[in-house]
C-alpha cells in the first residue's frame, strides 16, 4: 500500500508553525517513515500535482496568490486543517483590517517616517498579487476540516493531530496541549 | 442654574424623606424637572441620600428613560422591536427625522425635542407606535407623524401634551377621564376568569371570612401557576412567605418587558380592580401590611388612573385600617414606577430596583420569600395571577381548576401581534393548540411563531399541534406571528439586538456573550459563514445559557438554538450561499493600483468610487489626497 500523501504550505503567516512542526524532533524520522511529502516548503516542491490525503495551511490570506494555493490545496487535499491562529483567525496580519487597504499601502510606501521612495509610488508591478481588502481566516475562503489552535501549535499537537489522521479519527487535543502559559 | 438645581434636588429629596431606597423616584422626578441628571446634581442627590456619587450615577446610568446629558423637555421615544419593524418602523423613524430636522439620538437646536428609540413599549398590536412623554401614539402612519410634530413645534412649552397630541380615544377605560388615551384594548376574546363580570370587593370580602391558612389553601386546590411564565405555584409562594413576627410585602409586576407582550397593559387598564383586590387578599394571606405595583415607565399614561382605583377602594373600605371588619387587618397598595429596564421583570431585579439601586438580579437562593424588599419577606407575582387569584376566592378553586388542562390549569391571557389579521389579547384555556390560536387570530398563512417573546420558542409549522401549558410551550403571554417573507435569521438577529441592550452588564457570558452571538450569526446572514460557525454558535450559546447569573442569559440565547432546531434550512441556505469571490475582494487593490493613489485616469478613480460605494466625503478625501505622478508605461 502507498504511504499517504501529506501537504503543507505557509499563506500570510510566518513560517513559525512550520519551525514548530520541526520541532517534533527525531518523531520526523518516523513520520517520513509513515507519509509521503508532496508539496511542502520543507521540500520545496512548488504545486500539487496529485491529490493528497492531509494538507495542512498555515497563515490566512492576504492576498489574491494566498486565495489561489489555498483553492489549490482545497481541490487536492482529502482533509485539509487550517494551522496556528493566522489561519484559523486571521492572526498578527489581520490587525490591518482595523486601518482602510489604501491607508495601508499610503503609509508602508509614502507617507511612513522612514520610507525612502523616490518614486513616490505604491509599487503597481503587474507580478505583484493583490491585496484583498480584509486579511481572512481560510475557512472564510474554502471549507477546512479543522483547525489547529496556538501561535505555534507546539510540536506535541502537530504530532497528536498528524498521528490521529493518519489513523483515521478526528484529533482530540488534550488541555495541556492547548495550555499556552 | 445651580440655584435651581439644588433646590430642586432638595425639595425633590425632601419630598420622599431622604430615603436612598427611594433613589429611583428621586432621579425620575429630577430628570423630569430638570431634562437631565448631570455630575452635580448627582452629588447633591448623593449628599442629600447619604449615599456616594458612584451610587447615584449607577442607577441613573442603567435606566434608559433617566439621562445625564440635557435632553429636550419633550422626548419622543420610538419602538424599535421587532414587530414594529415589521409594521414600517424604520418609515416612521426617517419621518420623524426628516420632520424635525435631527437624527435619532439627537436634539432639535432649540433644545426642545429629542428623538431616540426604545425597546416593546407594549403595543405589538397596534405597532408601529410611539412615546411623547407619557402619551402613546399607536399605529403612526406617515401623516399622523407630521401631524405630531407640526402640533408639538407650534405649541409653547408646558401644553399638556395628552390635549395637544391625543384626538380621539381607545375603547373602554382608555376614554376615562384620567386616561385618555388612544390606545385600543383590542380584547378578541374575553374568557370567564379575567374578562367574567366581576364586583368590586366581592372577592376580598370572600377571602376575609376565611383564615389566611384557608385562603392559601384555596389557591393551591385551584393549582394556580404563576402568570408571567415560569409556572411557580402561586399557593406554595404565598405559603413560604407566610409565617414569623417580621414586616413583609406583597409585589406586583407590572414591569411587562418581555417584547411582543401586552395583556397587562389591558388588565391594567380594565382590570385594575382586580388586580388590587388579588393583592390584597395576597397581603391578607401572608400577613402582609404593605403592597406595591411596579408600573413600567412605557405604562405612566395608566399611573394617574390607578391612583385614582386606589383612592376609590380606600373610600369603599377595601383598603386602609381594619379591612372586613377585622382590627388587625390593614393593607395598602402604593404604585412604584420603573424607568425603562427589560431586567426589572426578573423578580430580584425589580425588587433592587423598588429599593432604588441599579437593577441586577440578585443570587438566588435566598429567595424572595424569605429575602426580599428591604430584606423582608415579599411574595412577588404578575398582574395576571393576582387577578386570577381574586377570581378563585370569588368562584371557588373547582370552578378554575375545571377550566384548562391537568398540570395547567385556568385560562391565560395571550398577546397576539405580527403576521395575522387580528393582533390583540385572548384569554384562551391552557392547553389550546398553536394551530387553533392561529385560527382564532386568523394567522393561517403563519411560517413561524414565536411563543413567549424573544426569550421564549419559534415553532415551526411541524409542530403547530404543540400545545401552550407549562408542559409544553410556556410562555408569559407573549406570541408573535410570521408569514413566510419574513427573513427568521434577521428576526433572531433582532431579538439578540434586544437583549445586548438590555443585558445588566454584570457577568460576562451575558454581557459579552450575546455580542459574539449575534456577530457570528450576522455572518452566516451575510453569506459569509461555514458550518464550523454553526457549531460555534451552539457552544456558545450553552455556555451562556449555563454560565450566566439570571434568567436572561439562560434564555437570551434561544432565539438561535430555536432556530437552529425548528428552521435548519435557514441556516444551510446561506451557508450554501458562501461562494467565495476572488474578484470582489480584490477589487480596491485594482483599483488602488489603477489609479487613485498613484495619480492615473481620474475617469477610472471616479467609477472606482461609486462601484465600491465609498460614500461622497471619503472620496473626497481621497482624492484630495491623490498623487500626481506620472502615467506608467
Amino acid at each position: 500500500m502507498a504511504k499517504p500523501k501529506v501537504a503543507t504550505t505557509s499563506l500570510c503567516g510566518c513560517f513559525g508553525c512550520h519551525m514548530s512542526l520541526l520541532d517534533i524532533d527525531e518523531r520526523i524520522l518516523e513520520l517520513v517513515d509513515l507519509v509521503e511529502f508532496d508539496r511542502s516548503p520543507i521540500n520545496d516542491i512548488k504545486s500539487i500535482e496529485h491529490p493528497v490525503d492531509i494538507g495542512l495551511v498555515e497563515g490566512g490570506c492576504a492576498n489574491e496568490d494566498n486565495v489561489r494555493v489555498l483553492q489549490e490545496f482545497r481541490r487536492q487535499c482529502k482533509v485539509l486543517v487550517s494551522v496556528g491562529d493566522c489561519a484559523t483567525n486571521g492572526g498578527l496580519p489581520s490587525l490591518r483590517n482595523l486601518v482602510p487597504l489604501e491607508e495601508c499601502l499610503r503609509e508602508a510606501y509614502l507617507d511612513g517616517p522612514t520610507v525612502h521612495n523616490d518614486s513616490g509610488r505604491i509599487p503597481d508591478d503587474e507580478e505583484i498579487p493583490l491585496l484583498l481588502s480584509r486579511v481572512k481566516p481560510c475557512h472564510e475562503i474554502v471549507e477546512v476540516d479543522y483547525h489547529l489552535p496556538g501561535c505555534p501549535p507546539s510540536a506535541d499537537a502537530f504530532w497528536a493531530a498528524i498521528t490521529a489522521l493518519l489513523e483515521g479519527h478526528a484529533p482530540e487535543l488534550p488541555y495541556l496541549l492547548c495550555k499556552y502559559d | 442654574m445651580s440655584a435651581v438645581r439644588d433646590e430642586a434636588v432638595h425639595e425633590i429629596c425632601a419630598r420622599f424623606g431622604n430615603d436612598a431606597t427611594r433613589l429611583l423616584d428621586v432621579v425620575r422626578a429630577i430628570n423630569q424637572r430638570l431634562d437631565c441628571i448631570d455630575g452635580e446634581a448627582m452629588e447633591a442627590i448623593a449628599e442629600a441620600l447619604h449615599l456616594t456619587r458612584a451610587d447615584v450615577e449607577g442607577v441613573v446610568s442603567f435606566y434608559s428613560f433617566l439621562s445625564t446629558r440635557p435632553h429636550g423637555n419633550i422626548v419622543i421615544r420610538l419602538c424599535d422591536d421587532v414587530i414594529d419593524k415589521m409594521k414600517g418602523a424604520d418609515e416612521i423613524a426617517s419621518e420623524f427625522e426628516h420632520a424635525l430636522g435631527i437624527r435619532v439620538g439627537e436634539t432639535t437646536p432649540d433644545g426642545r425635542i429629542s428623538l431616540t428609540t426604545t425597546s416593546c413599549i407594549g403595543m405589538s398590536d397596534q405597532a408601529p407606535a410611539a412615546l411623547v412623554n407619557d402619551v402613546v401614539l399607536p399605529r403612526l402612519s406617515l401623516s399622523e407623524v407630521r401631524r405630531v410634530v407640526r402640533l408639538l413645534q407650534a405649541h409653547p412649552d408646558g401644553t399638556d401634551l395628552r390635549s395637544l397630541l391625543v384626538d380621539s380615544y381607545g375603547g373602554g377605560n382608555n376614554a376615562h377621564d384620567l386616561v385618555r388615551s388612544a390606545v385600543d384594548n383590542s380584547i378578541r376574546q374575553a374568557g370567564p376568569v379575567l374578562f367574567g363580570h366581576m364586583e368590586r370587593g366581592a372577592a376580598l370580602r370572600k377571602a376575609l371570612a376565611l383564615s389566611p391558612v384557608e385562603v392559601i389553601r384555596v389557591v393551591k386546590a385551584s393549582r394556580l401557576r404563576g402568570r408571567g411564565g415560569g409556572g411557580f405555584p402561586t399557593g406554595v409562594k404565598w405559603e413560604h412567605t407566610r409565617g414569623g413576627q417580621d414586616e413583609r410585602y406583597v409585589v406586583c409586576n407590572a414591569d411587562e418587558g418581555e417584547p411582543g407582550t401586552f395583556k397587562d397593559r389591558v388588565l391594567l387598564t380594565e382590570r385594575a380592580d382586580l388586580v388590587f383586590e388579588g393583592m390584597t387578599i395576597a397581603g391578607y394571606a401572608i400577613g402582609a401590611g404593605h403592597g406595591v405595583l411596579y408600573l413600567r415607565a412605557e405604562y405612566a399614561y395608566l399611573r394617574e388612573y390607578l391612583e385614582h382605583v386606589l383612592r376609590e377602594r380606600r373610600q369603599a373600605g377595601l383598603l386602609g385600617t381594619g379591612l372586613g371588619g377585622r382590627k388587625a387587618f390593614e393593607f395598602d397598595i402604593r404604585i412604584q414606577m420603573g424607568a425603562g429596564a427589560y431586567i426589572c421583570g426578573e423578580e430580584t431585579a425589580l425588587i433592587e430596583s423598588m429599593e432604588g439601586k441599579r437593577g441586577q438580579p440578585r443570587l438566588k437562593p435566598p429567595f424572595p420569600a424569605s429575602h426580599g424588599y428591604l430584606d423582608k419577606p415579599t411574595c412577588v407575582n404578575n398582574v395576571e395571577t393576582y387577578c386570577c387569584a381574586a377570581r378563585i376566592l370569588e368562584q371557588g378553586a373547582p370552578w378554575f381548576s375545571a377550566l384548562g388542562s391537568k398540570a395547567s390549569t385556568g385560562t391565560k391571557l395571550l398577546s397576539v401581534s405580527g403576521d395575522c389579521k387580528r393582533p390583540g389579547v385572548y384569554e384562551v384555556p391552557f392547553g389550546i393548540s398553536v394551530r387553533e390560536l392561529l385560527g382564532l387570530c386568523d394567522g393561517t398563512g403563519a411560517a413561524a411563531v414565536q411563543i413567549g417573546g424573544p426569550s421564549g420558542r419559534m415553532v415551526p409549522p411541524s409542530e403547530f399541534g404543540r400545545t401552550i401549558c407549562f408542559d409544553d410551550l410556556a410562555t408569559g403571554g407573549a406570541v408573535m406571528v410570521f408569514d413566510q417573507h419574513r427573513d427568521l435569521l434577521e428576526i433572531a438577529s433582532e431579538f439578540l439586538r434586544f437583549f445586548i441592550h438590555e443585558s445588566c452588564g454584570y457577568c460576562t457570558p451575558c454581557r459579552v456573550g450575546n455580542s459574539l452571538l449575534k456577530e457570528r450569526l450576522d455572518r452566516i446572514r451575510a453569506g459569509h459563514g461555514s458550518t464550523d460557525d454553526v457549531g460555534y454558535l451552539r457552544d456558545l450559546s450553552a455556555t451562556i445559557a449555563a454560565t450566566s447569573r439570571c434568567g436572561l442569559g439562560w434564555t437570551s440565547p434561544n432565539p438561535v438554538l430555536s432556530t437552529l432546531d425548528g428552521f435548519p434550512g435557514q441556516y444551510e441556505r446561506r451557508l450554501r450561499d458562501a461562494s467565495y469571490s476572488l474578484e470582489e475582494d480584490t477589487r480596491e487593490a485594482r483599483l488602488i493600483r489603477n489609479g487613485r493613489a498613484n495619480g492615473r485616469g481620474s475617469s477610472e478613480g471616479g467609477s472606482a468610487a461609486e462601484t465600491t460605494g465609498v460614500d461622497g466625503s471619503d472620496r473626497e478625501r481621497r482624492e484630495a489626497t491623490d498623487v500626481s505622478g506620472e502615467a506608467k508605461r
